[in-house]
């Protein structure tokens, strides 16, 4: 079970977004991409769940371009989390994580005990079991994205592709929800906000600048000073562990010589 | 959804639901000018479709039978189609909002139709519900490019319906003004707002088939439907081949529109508020809110329609006229309860 992206190209209304990216996800990793707004993460992420086609290049799923794999086929070996789906149906919280299923239902296949059982443990594992009768528009933007996760979990599919999924969650949730993911035996890619996330979760990490992976490799390798102020503009310190781990600290940045000037004139 | 239970509880549902149909349509026949007692409904159908031999007035049995049935079943069949409709694009487009009137997918079945019986478009070839079809499927291409143009808010598929609309009654107007005699000029307006005093038994022959296959494609559709709750990318994303779905279903609600618009005309609201209401009764999922939107358009069109016929005494309304006096409403509950839905 591998997805491999080669040579992608993305534009739109004339701005390139994606270059010539190629990424071979390792089966059972957990793949982080990082880089600044804008960077390209989540075209590169909507190309290879194959919810959009590459103006050139390939993504295959096993060998086979995802186009020759039927949609359905496809969903039941990728499951998505985009960023921000938002609904003004009257659906409860379980509805929702009950949508997850969809791919491994007919038209005329009925809803079982297992997709119970099912959508039942996900709920649980993201901590929402309490909450399933709750209509989706009374739920916080926290709750409502551990809900897609556990829609994505529902989805048993061995390849999870998230696009920023920390987004509105507090501290405690985003690490039980990495390591939630991490814990489960699926192949993950993961656009992250966080630095430190990454490098505490992730087996490897790609890193992304103007619609190209600049780096990859595992944190330690990646994430060092010289490219992270190249990449994100900012100054760091990485503290490095006796076990390979990594932890970045952010430094305030000197005031800007020009600005002091403008105001010396001034 | 639970598994298991629902077995008995759908079956009950579905003889339920059946049971009201039936009542419904027996009502529709028994109620008007001259109030005809329901044991003669039933034994009309009787002699007419198992010539049960009941000695029953030949006059009743003529107003039941060539009348008022068939102008229920049409009616059934048009409340269900349209109710149907307006699921599928409310889903469809995400939009509260969206349904074959508002959306002027009616206006271009009307436009459609009036080009074939007044211009003679098509020479003879083309029937007034292929008309109709064209028409609807011109002006949902229209609004729906419009649309894309207006930008991706989901409010800019209603504003281009609304411009839609506009033009395609103008082009309605301006075409029986200028090719229709006086009479034909009577006649299609009355139809325009929505009629069913002409309908007999071979528009059933046409409006049954139409929303049975329509009601079918929809069922078949229902989990699709659903997955649609939070866009198309996350229906994509689901494992729903999103093109097709929209292709296969927009398809259907322009038929439906069509031949229910060539039918008895376009009438508007019925696709707007009956999903709603039946949202509030079975709730969103679209395996119970299809079946249950059906059964809700049906009887509220038969029901509409005994009212446009007994409503002023000697007087027929157009049936357009009650669907819009409880819909506008209805309409205006929605959009100031939903207002984030624009």
């Amino acid at each position: 079970m591998t997805l491999s992206a080669k040579g992608l190209s993305w534009s739109a209304g004339g701005t390139t977004i994606l270059s010539d990216v190629s990424l071979d996800v390792r089966p059972g990793e957990f793949l982080g991409i990082i880089g600044p707004n804008g960077s390209g993460k989540t075209s590169l992420m909507a190309l290879m769940a194959g919810i959009r086609r590459p103006q050139a290049g390939v993504v295959t799923l096993d060998g086979r371009p995802l186009s020759a794999h039927g949609r359905q086929a496809i969903a039941r070996r990728i499951a998505f989390v985009e960023q921000q789906a938002e609904t003004t149906e009257r659906i409860t919280a379980r509805q929702a994580v009950e949508l997850g299923r969809t791919p491994h239902l007919g038209a005329l296949t009925p809803w079982s005990r297992t997709d119970d059982a099912i959508v039942d443990r996900a709920l649980e594992e993201v901590d929402m079991a309490r909450f399933s009768g709750r209509l989706w528009h009374t739920l916080s933007g926290g709750e409502r994205q551990r809900l897609h996760i556990a829609r994505a979990l529902a989805q048993q599919a061995p390849i999870l592709l998230l696009d920023e999924p920390t987004n509105h969650l507090d501290i405690g949730h985003q690490i039980s929800l990495l390591q939630l993911v991490r814990e489960q035996d699926l192949t993950v890619v993961a656009a992250l906000h966080d630095l430190n996330h990454a490098a505490m979760f992730c087996d490897r990490i790609a890193v992304m600048q103007g619609g190209r992976i600049v780096a990859l490799g595992t944190p330690a390798k990646v994430l060092e000073p010289q490219r992270l102020a190249d990449v994100f503009g900012v100054t760091v310190d990485v503290e490095r562990d006796s076990t390979g781990g990594c932890f970045i600290r952010y430094r305030r940045p000197e005031p800007r010589p020009a600005k002091l000037k403008l105001v010396a004139e001034a | 959804m639970t598994a298991d239970r629902p077995i008995l509880l759908r079956t009950g549902a579905a003889f339920a639901a059946l049971v009201l149909l039936v009542a419904a349509l027996g009502m529709g026949a028994a109620v008007g000018e001259t109030a005809i007692p329901l044991d003669v409904v039933a034994k009309t159908v009787a002699n007419r479709l198992w010539q049960a031999g009941h000695a029953i007035e030949p006059i009743d049995e003529g107003i039941i039978w060539n009348y008022r049935l068939s102008r229920a079943m049409v009616a059934a069949c048009c409340g269900s189609a349209l109710a149907l409709c307006g699921v599928i694009l409310q889903s469809l487009l995400r939009n509260a909002l969206a349904d074959p009137y508002i959306l002027g997918i009616s206006a271009g079945a009307s436009t459609g139709a009036v080009a074939v019986a007044i211009l003679g478009i098509g020479a003879g070839i083309l029937t007034l519900p292929i008309g109709a079809f064209l028409g609807a499927l011109v002006a949902f291409g229209l609004v729906s490019a419009l649309a894309v143009r207006a930008g991706r808010g989901t409010g800019a598929i209603i504003l281009a319906g609304v411009a839609g609309s506009q033009l395609f009654n103008a082009l309605t107007s301006f075409i029986v003004t200028k090719a229709a005699n006086a009479e034909q000029a009577r006649g299609i307006m009355f139809w325009l707002l929505g009629n069913l005093s002409g309908v007999r038994w071979p528009d059933v022959w046409l409006a049954l088939p139409v929303a049975l296959l329509g009601l079918v494609v929809c069922l078949w559709h229902a989990r699709a439907l659903d997955a649609f709750t939070f866009g198309t990318e996350s229906a994509a994303s689901l494992g729903i081949p999103v093109r097709r779905v929209y292709v296969v279903l927009i398809a259907v609600s322009a038929l439906m529109t069509a031949v229910m618009v060539s039918i008895v005309g376009s009438i508007g609201f019925v696709g707007l508020v009956i999903p709603h209401a039946a949202r509030m009764v079975v709730g969103v999922r679209h395996g119970l809110l299809l079946p249950a939107s059906a059964l809700i358009g049906a009887v509220f069109m038969i029901a509409a329609d005994v009212l446009s016929r007994v409503i002023i005494p000697g007087q027929v309304l157009p049936i357009g006229v009650i669907t819009a006096l409880f819909g506008a409403p209805a309409f205006a509950l929605i959009l100031s309860q939903r207002r984030s839905a624009l």
